[in-house]
């Protein structure tokens, strides 16, 4: 008798979810933003239909604030795999100026993110999206479907979710209506960085510690990757050994002093945290409610 | 390849360990995964905040938030609320009561687990069976100052009915009762004379206090009569081996065939239940071909085996025609193939089920048309006692007799939860409005209003007749008009009627086609009708 571990389990069910959403969705797309969620959601992709390649495109909801090492790793890892990669950015939003520093953490989220998000799965008629969220990153997450029903205006009603027992996924939709789908629903930030590991997957080098310039603001360390971020009065840029624990927005993601260079340091730093991936997020502490508001309104 | 197949073939990582560090320890776990069931006071919330806490899982920034939750919303007194930190929905946080299965995940040195918070009201039954259908083992909590009440009874049934053998018995705030060791014996007493009925493999009962961490994580100086082991050290060493599903008969639902090239093909799949090696015998049902496997393919290496729960793709030896739906079997362990089969019924939408309506049905990967021929009786889940009844509502569980539009790999739910478990849609508004257990052991008695549904059960069995003798004596394609025939039956047309265009099928298709496309009509404008009165209902103020 074979034992199957926690990690072996958890792949075979996201690639369950994989196949199933191959199998009874019209127009699905994978929606890649980079980071080490992302990494793992794309090598279960290529997991789940290997010889084949994946059955649907890349999407990357492009702010034009994401970190620099970030758009050259996405660039190398689409060109090594040989994937098709479509970049959607929310020109509205760039020709109004919308940007984290003026408009605010929340408007240029919700913009340039969010509203981005909504125009390029209209653009392209997608009915299925796959996105790297996991349930225990936050409370209202940790309610949501493994396929989250969508309305035409991609709002999402949780007091409304379709039960989902066992394996078995409801995809009958109406026309319009679309899904977000989470194939790492049940894993957690240390199953992640275990699969990597395990795995060997490649990740964008900001997860690992290196002397980077930052600026200390609001409580938080922000890596300052371009000269678009003006320094207000008082502030200085010190060279710092910081890692990210989560990348997004370089302005609205902060850094962690770490000496954790290499992966084994950082699964061992990672046991021994004491604060929530999600600290460095600026975006997640606009109140309690805030992230399951966001999500009602689009934001995956 | 040997016969047996070694633990390390097993391994999905070939080269990978080898580049990285030798200092990396990847921590590779035995996964339980459980549900807790209680009311709202019972303490099931915080007792998974308790978990969470004690084993460390909760991290600086979220103790924050929760110091400052507990102060906003707490029922604590301004204490921590454990409760808040699984009571994820705006709703819930106002309320104070848990709405929709929350699920958190722990991992000790020993195992990880995934927990299935789930709200204990009645109306929520179907967010507690969701909870329970992947679920290993249930936590029920049952208040000491109460003992066991109506709830513990639903609770029990449901998590039993789901397929969950092992319980732990919570016997919480047993602080409240001044750790009375006799109030505990009375209390599990009457848990096991009330369980005798349920399909439970152990049952273990625990005093506890989840507030105040009492025999959660250690055994408590307050209860030093009791001769057990701590929830913790219980959860980490029950068996969760799921070597009954891995040592039973092999099947292999298809969800995708992989074709990306026309030098594969292969069947990306998962090992719903037992083992497979390359070159074992298997059949695709329900066409009964049969083949050899040549190879298991997955993206880091060909396997020599593969067990319950593991995807991967099979190539065949042979070109045999399999699609989305078939499953694979061991050749010499074939599985019943079906169009009909009594199910029991947990009822999820808010609008009722009358016998004679239609829906989707999803089993494994495989969808059909399927026709509720007959409610034999609603299972009363505080009593568990058969009731007559004309129609399955919200949060009801009934027995009934189905037919399906084309043939069924059956399996009883008690043995696969895969091959035994399905959902049931509703073709208009595409709601999930019943989860189905497959019960080949129904004994199906004929209740009191038989009257009612004779003509259903006519038409059922006329159907399964002319089936069985068109199958005997007949090409299949003129078998399947048999089911056409029976859509004639469905919409008023006497059995006989039914039969008639069955045969006829053959020589009368556009005809027959007619008199589907006809019903197909009426059993949407019965779903409008339904549809109809749910908006009217919800109209009315009754939300959720």
């Amino acid at each position: 008798m074979i034992q199957l571990t926690h990690l072996q389990k958890l792949e075979a069910e996201s690639i369950h979810i994989f196949r199933e959403v191959a199998a009874e969705c019209e127009n699905p797309v994978f929606l890649y933003s980079i980071g080490k969620d992302s990494a793992v959601l794309l090598h279960l992709a290529l997991k789940a239909f290997y010889p084949s390649k994946p059955p649907f495109p890349l999407l990357h909801v492009d702010t034009t604030w994401k970190f620099k090492e970030m758009i050259e790793f996405r660039d190398q890892r689409v060109k090594d795999l040989d994937l098709e990669l479509l970049v959607h950015i929310n020109q509205e939003g760039v020709d109004a100026g919308v940007n984290p520093f003026d408009s605010g953490s929340r408007v240029h989220t919700d913009v340039m993110k969010t509203q981005g998000l909504k125009q390029a799965l209209d653009k392209y008629k997608f009915d299925a999206a796959f996105g790297g969220a996991r349930r225990d990153e936050e409370k209202s997450r940790a309610k949501e479907r493994v396929f989250s029903l969508r309305s035409p205006e991609h709002r999402w009603d949780p007091k409304n979710q379709r039960p989902e027992p066992w394996r078995l996924y409801n995809t009958r939709k109406r026309p319009g209506e679309s899904f977000r789908v989470f194939p790492l629903s049940n894993w957690t930030e240390a199953d992640v960085w275990d699969y990597i590991a395990k795995e060997n997957i490649p990740v964008v080098p900001l997860y690992f510690a290196k002397e980077r310039p930052v600026v200390r603001r609001d409580g938080s360390l922000i890596m300052r990757d371009d000269e678009r971020m003006k320094l207000l009065p008082g502030e200085t840029v010190e060279n710092l050994s910081v890692r990210f624990r989560t990348l997004g927005c370089y302005p609205l993601t902060g850094a962690v002093e770490s000496k954790a260079a290499t992966l084994p340091e950082i699964i061992a730093e990672m046991r021994n945290s004491t604060s929530s991936e999600r600290e460095g997020r600026i975006i997640d502490h606009d109140g309690s409610a805030s992230m399951e508001q966001k999500k009602q309104e689009g934001y995956f | 390849m040997g016969q047996a197949v070694a633990a390390a073939d097993f391994t999905l990582l070939p080269d990978a360990a080898a580049q990285a560090a030798p200092a990396l320890q990847i921590s590779e776990k035995v996964l339980l995964r459980f549900i807790t069931c209680g009311s709202v006071d019972d303490g099931k919330s915080t007792l998974i905040g308790r978990l969470l806490y004690d084993s460390s899982m909760i991290a600086d920034d979220q103790l924050e938030a929760l110091d400052r939750d507990s102060k906003k919303f707490g029922t604590q007194g301004g204490n921590l609320d454990f409760a808040l930190l699984v009571d994820g929905l705006a709703a819930e946080r106002e309320q104070g009561i848990t709405i929709d299965v929350a699920y958190r995940y722990f991992k000790t040195d020993r195992r990880a687990f995934i927990v299935a918070d789930t709200p204990g009201h009645e109306q929520y039954t179907r967010n507690m069976a969701t909870g329970a259908s992947t679920a290993d083992l249930a936590v029920i909590l049952v208040d000491a100052r109460k003992g066991i009440l109506a709830q513990t009874r639903r609770h029990s049934f449901i998590v039993s009915m789901l397929g969950v053998r092992d319980v732990v018995v919570a016997i919480n705030k047993m602080d409240l009762v001044d750790y009375s060791e006799s109030r505990f014996n009375e209390i599990v007493a009457a848990y096991r004379e009330m369980a005798q009925g349920l399909n439970f493999r152990s049952i273990m009962p625990l005093p506890i206090s989840a507030l105040a961490g009492d025999n959660i994580i250690a055994l408590s100086d307050n209860t030093p009569w009791f001769q057990g082991a701590p929830l913790l050290s219980y959860l980490e060493t029950i068996d969760a081996s799921g070597a009954e599903l891995a040592e039973a008969a092999f099947r292999f639902p298809v969800q995708w065939v992989n074709r990306p090239n026309l030098d594969f093909r292969g069947f990306s799949g998962w090992v719903a239940s037992g083992a497979i090696e390359v070159g074992a015998a298997v059949a695709s049902m329900p066409s009964g071909r049969t083949s050899r496997v040549k190879r298991i393919v997955t993206y880091n290496a060909d396997l020599p085996g593969a067990t319950a729960g593991q995807s991967v793709t099979l190539v065949l030896e042979d070109e045999i025609d399999a699609s989305r739906g078939d499953v694979f079997v061991a050749a010499d362990q074939l599985p019943l193939v079906g169009t009909r089969a009594n199910a029991r019924l947990l009822w999820t939408a808010e609008t009722n089920m009358h016998p004679g309506a239609s829906y989707i049905a999803k089993l494994g990967a495989r969808t059909a048309n399927v026709n509720i021929d007959k409610l034999h009786h609603l299972v009363d889940i505080h009593t568990f006692e058969q009731t007559p009844a004309r129609a399955l509502g919200l949060n009801e569980i009934g027995l009934a007799s189905l037919s399906f539009d084309r043939p069924m790999i059956l399996g009883d739910y008690r043995d696969n939860r895969d091959l035994g478990g399905f959902i049931l849609i509703d073709r208009i508004t595409n709601e999930t409005v019943a989860f189905g257990l497959i019960d080949l052991q129904a004994v199906v008695s004929a209740p009191a209003q038989e009257a009612v549904d004779t003509a259903t059960q006519a038409a059922a069995q006329a159907r399964a007749e002319l089936t069985q003798k068109l199958r005997e004596k007949l090409p299949p394609a003129v078998a399947s008009g048999a089911l056409v025939g029976f859509g004639a039956v469905l919409f008023g047309a006497s059995p006989a009627t039914g039969v008639l265009l069955g045969l006829a099928d053959a020589a009368l298709r556009p005809l027959a086609q007619a008199l589907y496309a006809d019903y197909q009509v009426k059993a949407a404008q019965r779903a409008a009708a339904r549809e109809e009165a749910r908006i009217e209902a919800l109209s009315d103020g009754d939300g959720i």
